[in-house]
């Protein structure tokens, strides 16, 4: 049996993939409408589509606005999103969690507040 | 399948938005279960993974494209309930800073995409590794399955809300059809996605694969048990060793 990747080498190697995914390579993506899109068009309902809201965001339609060039705005929008959602989508799942019980006497109190020994 | 602000009248996207919100405030309880120091860290991963697989638009027919959902790959890599709460924050994240899928939508968004495809995709998922042989080659098999179903019944279920509450006079039999027709084809680039994700996951660290389970735990304890303690992953739960949490912090304060 041969030894396995640590969690954290996977998890590094997860982040290295999406930023490389979000932030190279959906410079090549297809930019043809989407299965929707397409369907509305064609079915005539396109049309009742309003803007966004946000689509005065600096990141609107995954570019930063006031960067020139297509493949670094669209790359740089693509490492922002990758981060952010990485950031809540991770804190908010690392709050929710189960915390391990307290295994020894040493590990209970190491990991305790010091609101007993006020 | 991003729904734009418009499409579905007031009515029907505050229904939505509040199937939405909670089915999410649930799933903030019920995670808790899925989500430990090992698994919530991959939970963050598995978010940002499906945000940035998402800007990857593939054709699927002449003019037509279409993106990885990610409801049946996050719910079987991190249970489905982690998975409404990761697909959740990606459809947040792209309504509010990228404009992509309406704020008024974002309860229908979330709704289709982060729910219908996580329930359908993780039930096909559970109800194909019950049929595969039982072992761990099975499950991204199972989950690219899921992945297939889940894309076309999202997209009907985007047909029904349109049928409630669409503002514009269509024939709804057929854009019943060509939601269906090019959504089976994104469905299948879905479950390629999505079987080499599982795929891949599994042949480096099967046990940080939610939906692998059922078929570590047996092995591990009778073959892998040794390992697990020389490598730290720590695969199983460990029991208490006995000492008293109670008294031992009354000790220490």
């Amino acid at each position: 049996m041969s030894r396995r990747p640590s969690l954290r080498w996977v998890a590094a190697g997860v982040l290295l993939l999406a930023l490389v995914l979000a932030g190279v390579v959906s410079y090549y993506a297809s930019s043809s409408p989407d299965g929707l899109e397409s369907v509305s068009s064609e079915q005539g309902f396109a049309d009742s589509a309003t803007t966004s809201s946000t689509s005065d965001s600096p990141l609107a339609g995954y570019g930063v606005s006031g960067v020139g060039d297509a493949r670094l705005s669209g790359g740089l929008a693509g490492v922002a999103g990758v981060v952010v959602v990485l950031v809540l989508a991770g804190g908010l799942t690392w709050a929710v969690r189960r915390r391990p019980r307290p295994e020894s006497a040493e590990d209970a109190s190491a990991t305790r507040e010091p609101a007993g020994s006020r | 399948m991003h729904v734009p602000d418009g499409f579905l009248d007031a009515p029907t996207s505050v229904a939505t938005g509040v199937v939405a919100a909670t089915a999410v405030g649930i799933a903030l309880g019920r995670a808790r279960r899925e989500l430990d120091d090992r698994t919530a860290p991959m939970a963050g991963l598995v978010a940002a993974f499906v945000f940035a697989v998402q800007m990857l638009n593939f054709p699927v027919a002449a003019g037509t494209s279409g993106h990885l959902l990610g409801g049946a790959l996050a719910a079987v890599l991190v249970g489905p309930w982690t998975a409404v709460l990761c697909l959740s924050t990606v459809f947040i994240v792209q309504a509010l800073l990228f404009a992509d899928g309406g704020i008024t939508a974002l309860g229908t968004n979330i709704t289709l995409m982060g729910l219908v495809t996580v329930l359908v995709g993780y039930l096909v998922f559970l109800a194909a590794r019950a049929v595969l042989p039982k072992r761990l080659a099975s499950v991204p098999l199972a989950a690219g399955l899921g992945a297939l179903v889940s894309v076309p019944v999202a997209a009907l279920g985007f047909v029904g809300l349109y049928a409630v509450g669409g503002t514009t006079d269509v024939d709804l039999g057929l854009v019943a059809s060509a939601m269906l027709g090019v959504h089976t084809l994104i469905g299948i680039g879905e479950a390629v996605i999505t079987f080499l994700a599982v795929g891949s996951l599994v042949a480096v660290r099967p046990d940080l694969v939610h939906g692998a389970r059922p078929f570590l735990q047996r092995r591990e304890l009778t073959i892998l048990g040794p390992d697990d303690g020389l490598d730290g992953s720590g695969t199983l739960d460990e029991q208490g060793t006995g000492a008293e949490p109670s008294t031992s912090q009354e000790a220490s304060a």
